[in-house]
């Protein structure tokens, strides 16, 4: 009934537009059906517009980096996520640089040239010295992103330790995550989902030495200041291992290995103790306090980014960073593979 | 070559005359072999889509600005998927996956492209028609064909397909990992096979149409941008939608015949599965392969028409000619070797993502050039702003703010952090999507009266054209915000994540401003079609062009031309050519020399 309703509304509403413009072209038949052709006014009008716009465009750009600025992530808590940061915050100032020149330019010439019939437009076909200027600056500065875009990709993607990272495998399936710690022979087992059977859910060989220190958790604790080198598994589909807060992201690809590597440099509590966190922290409380839910504390999260099915939107699993001594206490509560058979 | 395609042109005309067989409804307007009639069939079956498309992404905007919420309209629009009126999350991962699907082929690669490539290939290279018009039609009805099952998809019991646009398998093989991908998968892969057959005959047949029918005088260096651009278009298309073919055959082997070509080593719902040995991996690089290239195909020609436009109504030769071409075919070039920057943090080998990010970073310089070269084509022009001169300026803008924050994209070390959030969501939207489909507003307002010999009103355009473009940015730019807080896409709801509840009020935002601009779009539809019944006749030179259509006359005949294919003589961009004096213009009191006037006494041969 609602529908017929609405459909009708519409009908009508479209028919009244129809006559609305009849009217209009009617009455503008002195034009000798001339009123879509654009008019010196049209062209002030429009021109004006797109000064206007422009205003409003940049404004609205400013006015959202000072009103949403603070959702932004806060301080990478990694090695390698610094080193991208701060990668993201140059070319970020440079492609920031590049819009706030051409976007005025583009808005400022479509209102000063407007057109009008007293004019002629100059008959200006090309420059070689303009093109080449145009083509060899953004070469130059694209060539100095790349050089050090690579550098920094190639830093982050073969690491080399002084110390032996820590070996952690993120395993993947519809929809939670599991973490294996490579135990004390810092070695992960050989595993498949072949293997998987009742209480080993990750598939684990049970004949192989390696694993029998194995240690799966569903909440991963990590110490700071060493490296840890990730390896990713899935079971069904593609996940990704989404850690935002370290600037890292792998995918978990089913029938392979992958691997990311970062050095935590922040505990979970000294995060929480950061200004800008507290900030954060105490505006989202406020938020779900609101809304009758639980209070908020910050902490890492490993999310699923690869789109794997109906709860895709609640793949998550707790991180957390702590001292070593706190991590050496939290390896002796966990039960290791062959403990927990 | 050109000259020889003339005569042989010329003999079919007096064929063509003397054989007037009586057209019916059907072969006039359902099986029409005539290349307008079936650019306006590609036109219209690309709206019918678009508004599919565009009613998907309100409807899921909807569930991201007020989660889990009942909206009767949900209800009525979804029916078992919104119980309630509250969305379900497999229906919400349909939604996202056939809105990208159909705007990505069916609205900017066969809407766009197909309707402009068959408008104004005969008419502006001077041909009678497409090299094979049969051929001509059956594209288009085997895109039809592909169209109708794409939208019969959305019927199936189990759901159309939900694995994201990209269809990674393999989440689109296993029909027990999302109910999706189930029959409303293999209607995907069923309809997208039909679409890459209709898409290569097209292609071959814009190709070779341009290649062998121009008229004469009309060399390489004096067909107008637009051709350029479809022509490269349809290069890219021939060589990369195969691929895309290749790829959808094998995914379609490994749901129904039990092979393995992306398969192996999976545990799902309980079951182990027997494949061994495949590579999930292999399939995102035939998808790329095309996918990559597939943003150009829709990118292209968008920038053709705007280089058309923006000239034509800068009243100003297009600035840097021969640059815009040797840009259009870098980029083309281009396009073929950088897909891997959509794999970075696949576990693809680092030193591939090296070579990657160098080869996208370069994109960046012939973009740059276009960039430069519409500005400058402004410059000192007499601006008259039509809304397809609207739009156009809108493009370059688009094109300017998404082509930016490829740089950070393309980087392979930025983009672990926000590959797959909602910054790419932002960055492909605004960069591709807003690009493109301005393009295609631009070029249905500058083309109306030529294919309908009527005129859109005036302010309708104008009105359009604002709300769209502040609704537009108004939708992406926040998106960059989103992203940067590492939002991740395609998430039912963002409430499972307390540290993402500081972001409802941006998702609010969004939304709001994503239902006003599609509410906006309702103007332009009544414009079209209010104009196409009602609208004023239109001059045949409405806009005072210099390119060949502009001579055929108002009427659609068989043929473009009643008499002799008219002969060229100059390039298409002598708008505002001043006198030998350099004072006043080389014809007087007319802005423009079209591209059939040969060179007068009263102007300089120029070299362009």
């Amino acid at each position: 009934m609602s529908i017929a309703i609405i459909a009708l509304v519409a009908f009508l509403g479209i028919v009244a537009l129809v006559q609305v413009v009849k009217v209009f072209e009617v009455s503008s038949d002195i034009n000798k059906g001339k009123e879509n052709d654009v008019t010196d006014k049209d062209n002030r009008t429009q021109g004006a517009l797109m000064l206007a716009f422009m205003v409003l465009f940049l404004g609205g750009f400013i006015w959202m980096m000072l009103e949403w600025g603070d959702v932004l992530l806060p301080k990478a808590a990694s090695i390698e996520g610094e080193k991208t940061d701060t990668l993201m915050w140059i070319s970020m100032g440079l492609i920031g640089f590049v819009f706030f020149v051409t976007q005025p330019i583009l808005f400022y010439f479509s209102w000063k040239y407007r057109g009008s019939k007293n004019r002629q437009a100059t008959y200006y076909a090309h420059n070689n010295r303009l093109e080449a200027l145009w083509t060899i600056v953004p070469a130059l500065a694209l060539a100095t992103l790349i050089i050090y875009g690579l550098t920094t990709w190639i830093d982050i993607m073969n690491p080399e330790h002084d110390e032996e990272p820590l070996v952690v495998e993120l395993y993947a399936r519809q929809f939670d995550w599991h973490a294996r710690v490579a135990g004390a022979d810092n070695k992960l087992g050989y595993a498949n989902v072949r293997f998987v059977e009742g209480a080993n859910v990750l598939g684990v060989d049970p004949s192989d030495e390696k694993g029998k220190d194995d240690i799966v958790v569903r909440e991963l604790y990590l110490p700071v200041n060493r490296p840890v080198l990730f390896k990713f598994r899935a079971q069904d589909v593609i996940h990704s291992a989404y850690m935002p807060h370290f600037r890292a992201q792998m995918n978990c690809v089913p029938g392979a290995i992958t691997q990311f590597s970062f050095t935590p440099t922040i505990t979970t509590e000294e995060m929480r103790q950061r200004p800008e966190v507290m900030e954060t922290v105490s505006e989202i409380d406020g938020i779900r306090k609101g809304m009758g839910e639980e209070g908020y504390e910050f902490d890492y999260v490993l999310l699923c980014n690869k789109i794997c099915g109906a709860a895709h939107y609640n793949m998550q699993m707790r991180i957390v960073v702590v001292t070593e001594e706190e991590y050496q206490q939290w390896l002796k509560e966990q039960k290791t593979f062959a403990e927990s058979m | 070559m050109a000259a020889t395609a003339h005569v042989e042109a010329h003999d079919h005309d007096h064929h063509e005359e003397h054989h007037h067989h009586k057209e019916t409804f059907i072969t006039k307007y359902i099986f029409s072999q005539d290349h307008k009639m079936i650019a306006k069939q590609y036109l219209i079956t690309g709206m019918v889509m678009g508004v599919i498309g565009m009613v998907m992404s309100v409807l899921f905007r909807l569930q991201l600005a007020w989660p889990e919420e009942g909206f009767p309209i949900l209800e009525a629009l979804l029916g078992k998927w919104a119980p309630d009126g509250v969305m379900d999350p497999n229906i919400y991962l349909a939604l996202v996956t056939i809105h990208g699907t159909i705007m990505v082929f069916f609205v900017l690669t066969a809407g766009l492209s197909g309707t402009f490539s068959n408008l104004l290939i005969p008419l502006q290279i001077g041909a009678r028609d497409m090299a094979s018009g049969f051929l001509n039609m059956l594209s288009y009805w085997i895109f039809f064909l592909s169209s109708v099952v794409m939208v019969a998809s959305l019927f199936v019991e189990s759901g159309p397909a939900a694995a994201g646009w990209t269809v990674y398998p393999p989440l689109s093989a296993l029909p027990q990992a999302v109910p999706g991908s189930g029959l409303g998968m293999t209607l995907w892969l069923v309809s997208m096979t039909l679409f890459i057959a209709s898409s290569l005959l097209g292609s071959l047949n814009y190709i070779v149409t341009v290649l062998n029918l121009r008229t004469k005088g009309m060399t390489m260096t004096r067909l107008p941008l637009t051709i350029w651009a479809f022509l490269v278009t349809a290069i890219l298309g021939v060589l990369s939608f195969p691929v895309l073919l290749s790829a959808a055959l094998l995914l379609l082997f490994d749901r129904s015949m039990g092979t393995s070509f992306y398969l192996s080593d999976i545990l799902v719902a309980g079951e182990l599965l027997e494949n061994s040995g495949g590579s999930p991996i292999l399939f995102q690089h035939l998808f790329w392969f095309l996918g990559h290239p597939e943003v150009y195909i829709i990118l292209l020609p968008a920038l053709g028409i705007t280089s058309e436009i923006i000239s034509t109504n800068s009243r100003k030769p297009i600035f840097g000619y021969r640059a815009m071409i040797g840009s259009i075919l870098g980029i083309a070039f281009l396009s073929f070797i950088v897909w891997g920057h959509h794999m970075f943090v696949t576990g693809m080998n680092p030193f591939l993502g090296s070579v990657f990010t160098f080869t996208t970073l370069l994109i960046a310089i012939p973009s740059a050039v276009k960039a430069f070269n519409y500005i400058t084509t402004l410059w000192k022009g007499n601006i008259r702003f039509t809304p397809a001169m609207l739009f156009s300026i809108g493009l370059v803008s688009t094109f300017i703010s998404g082509g930016l924050t490829g740089i950070i994209l393309g980087d392979s070390a930025l983009d672990i952090n926000v590959h797959d959030t909602y910054f790419v969501v932002a960055h492909f939207h605004i960069v591709m999507g807003l690009s493109a489909i301005f393009g295609m507003f631009a070029g249905i307002y500058h083309w109306f009266p030529k294919m309908y010999g009527k005129r859109m009103n005036k302010t309708l355009g104008y009105v359009h054209f604002w709300l769209t473009f502040i609704t537009a940015y108004g939708v992406f730019f926040p998106m960059h915000f989103l992203g940067l807080a590492g939002l991740p896409r395609r998430y039912y709801t963002n409430t499972a994540f307390p540290m993402f509840d500081n972001l409802t009020d941006i998702n609010l935002f969004i939304s709001i401003f994503a239902i006003v601009g599609a509410i906006a779009q309702g103007i332009f539809l009544f414009n079209f079609f209010y104009s196409l019944f009602r609208g004023r006749k239109t001059e045949q030179n409405p806009w005072k062009s210099n390119t060949l259509e502009w001579t055929t006359p108002v009427e659609h005949m068989h043929g473009n031309w009643p008499g002799a294919i008219p002969e060229v003589h100059r390039w298409p961009y002598d708008y505002s050519k001043p006198g030998k004096d350099g004072k006043g213009y080389a014809i007087p009191g007319q802005d423009f020399v079209p591209q059939t006037v040969p060179l007068l006494d009263n102007e300089e041969a120029t070299e362009h």
